[in-house]
């Protein structure tokens, strides 16, 4: 049976990994290639690297850490942050990245989902959906960090990426990133039933119920967090045992 | 001697070089688009990514096909993923034919059997660690039986000579995702990327004597 991943994301600036609460808020959380290697040996099924770095002269600091990751990790390596053109993709795909994620540029043009999936598979293709609750049942994607409002309906917009060739799809909650009062289930599920392709859920995980709630009301393909394992309150190897625990098929 | 990994322009190749290297020892691995230094390498890995109309059309504007067939026939050759498809007659993606080392056909999932036992339905492309119920090879030296290994595909082998199975995954349907034949070894997963058991795997084929 399919085993349901545990995903640490790291979210990297200027060559570090950093963390924050809402998307602001910055605490340093060390050299991202050490923190890959040791979730590596923890047994994470992938790992994520979100190039959080505003300017674009530090852009290609990115590039090098993925070529150094691909020496060292030898699990599922998926990039995001900035990607504006199927070149972008492809020149993070050489460098060693599994997947590559894109969020605001599919946004602006959802055209870049169909090149981009089209020139390298629909399975290197990850669509970036920051969602924030509008209205009970509702809500809207975000772009920007999110700063802007797109008016877009979260659903909908899943569906169209699905369908434009996307082959995943990486969702965290605005509302509830960073705030340890666990994932957005009914955001999570409302998603993962209305598309085909493997969600990951994010944003919000405080302690491993939640990533087990992810996975069985979210009913999530993958559960993605951060600053549970980058300060040590958990490692990759209890939060699967625990899952494991709570009847979910995980890779022990 | 070295171990060629064919470059024909489709995807990512510094994984599989870089995880062949982890194991490879004193052995140089090249990633290379030459035909002679296929035609020189002691070992050849044959990746793929992508869709397998774009990896068909590249291999022949590149002139590797030839290179690959030989290389099929007399020296210790892995397939890996849409590398494996490939080996086959033909794929239902893009109506395309392969070439055809092995009988068979290459499907996707299909949709109506894609529920698991617990009445859930399942996501396509299957992506992820997924165990592999191995059939006695050398290749599987070191690693346990149902071991999981890495996927990303919508695409499997079907219809093909149960003597070539070496390894069944299970996702909605049960499928041969490794295949062997004399000096052939060929999988849908991706070792270079399934961790520990992945990088045996490899070492076990850079030892390989067929």
């Amino acid at each position: 049976m399919l085993a349901k991943r545990i995903i640490p994301c790291l979210d990297v600036t200027a060559g570090r990994v950093v963390k924050g609460t809402n998307f602001v808020d910055l605490r340093d959380a060390g050299d991202p290639i050490e923190i890959a290697r040791r979730y590596d040996e923890q047994g994470a099924d992938e790992v994520t690297f979100l190039d959080i770095t505003a300017s674009s002269d530090q852009r290609d600091i990115i590039l090098h850490i993925v070529e150094a990751c691909a020496e060292q990790v030898f699990i599922p390596l998926t990039v995001g942050g900035g990607v504006r053109k199927v070149e972008d993709v492809r020149r993070l795909l050489n460098a060693g990245a599994d997947k590559v994620s894109m969020n605001t540029a599919a946004v602006q043009n959802p055209d870049l989902v169909f090149d981009a999936s089209s020139k390298v598979g629909s399975q290197c293709i990850v669509v970036a959906i920051d969602a924030k609750q509008v209205a009970p049942g509702k809500w809207h994607v975000f772009t920007h960090g999110g700063r802007n409002d797109t008016g877009l309906d979260t659903i909908e917009w899943a569906k169209k990426v699905a369908a434009l060739g996307a082959g995943e799809i990486l969702l965290t909650s605005m509302d509830r990133d960073g705030t340890k009062n666990g994932f957005d289930l009914a955001l999570t599920r409302a998603v993962s039933d209305a598309v085909k392709i493997p969600v990951i859920a994010s944003g919000g995980v405080g302690n491993l119920q939640h990533l087990a709630d992810g996975v069985s009301e979210g009913r999530a393909d993958a559960v993605l967090a951060a600053s549970i394992f980058h300060f040590g309150e958990y490692t990759v190897r209890q939060a699967k045992e625990y899952m494991a625990s709570r009847g979910i098929e995980v890779r022990l | 001697m070295s171990i060629a990994v064919i470059d024909y322009g489709m995807g990512n190749l510094r994984s599989v070089s870089k995880a062949l290297e982890h194991v490879s020892g004193s052995t140089p691995v090249v990633v290379t688009a030459d035909p002679a230094v296929v035609a020189a390498a002691e070992r050849v890995v044959f990746p793929g990514q992508g869709a397998m109309p774009d990896c068909m059309r590249e291999l022949e504007a590149r002139g590797l096909r030839a290179a690959v067939v030989q290389a099929a026939k007399d020296k210790p050759f892995l397939g890996i993923c849409v590398g494996e498809q490939m080996l086959f007659e033909c794929s239902e993606e893009g109506d395309v034919p392969g070439l055809g080392v092995f009988s068979g056909v290459v499907k996707r999932f299909p949709d109506d059997k894609m529920i698991d036992a617990r009445g859930e339905r399942l996501k396509v492309p299957h992506m992820g660690w997924n165990e592999v119920a191995q059939r006695p090879h050398a290749l599987w030296a070191g690693i346990a039986d149902r071991s999981r290994f890495y996927f990303v595909h919508s695409y499997c082998v079907q219809h093909i000579d149960p003597a070539l199975t070496t390894g069944v995954c299970d996702y909605g349907i049960p499928f041969t995702c490794a295949v062997g034949r004399d000096n052939i070894f060929a999988v849908q997963f991706h070792p270079e990327k399934s961790a520990r058991d992945g990088l045996q795997l490899l070492k076990n084929f850079v030892e390989w004597r067929p």
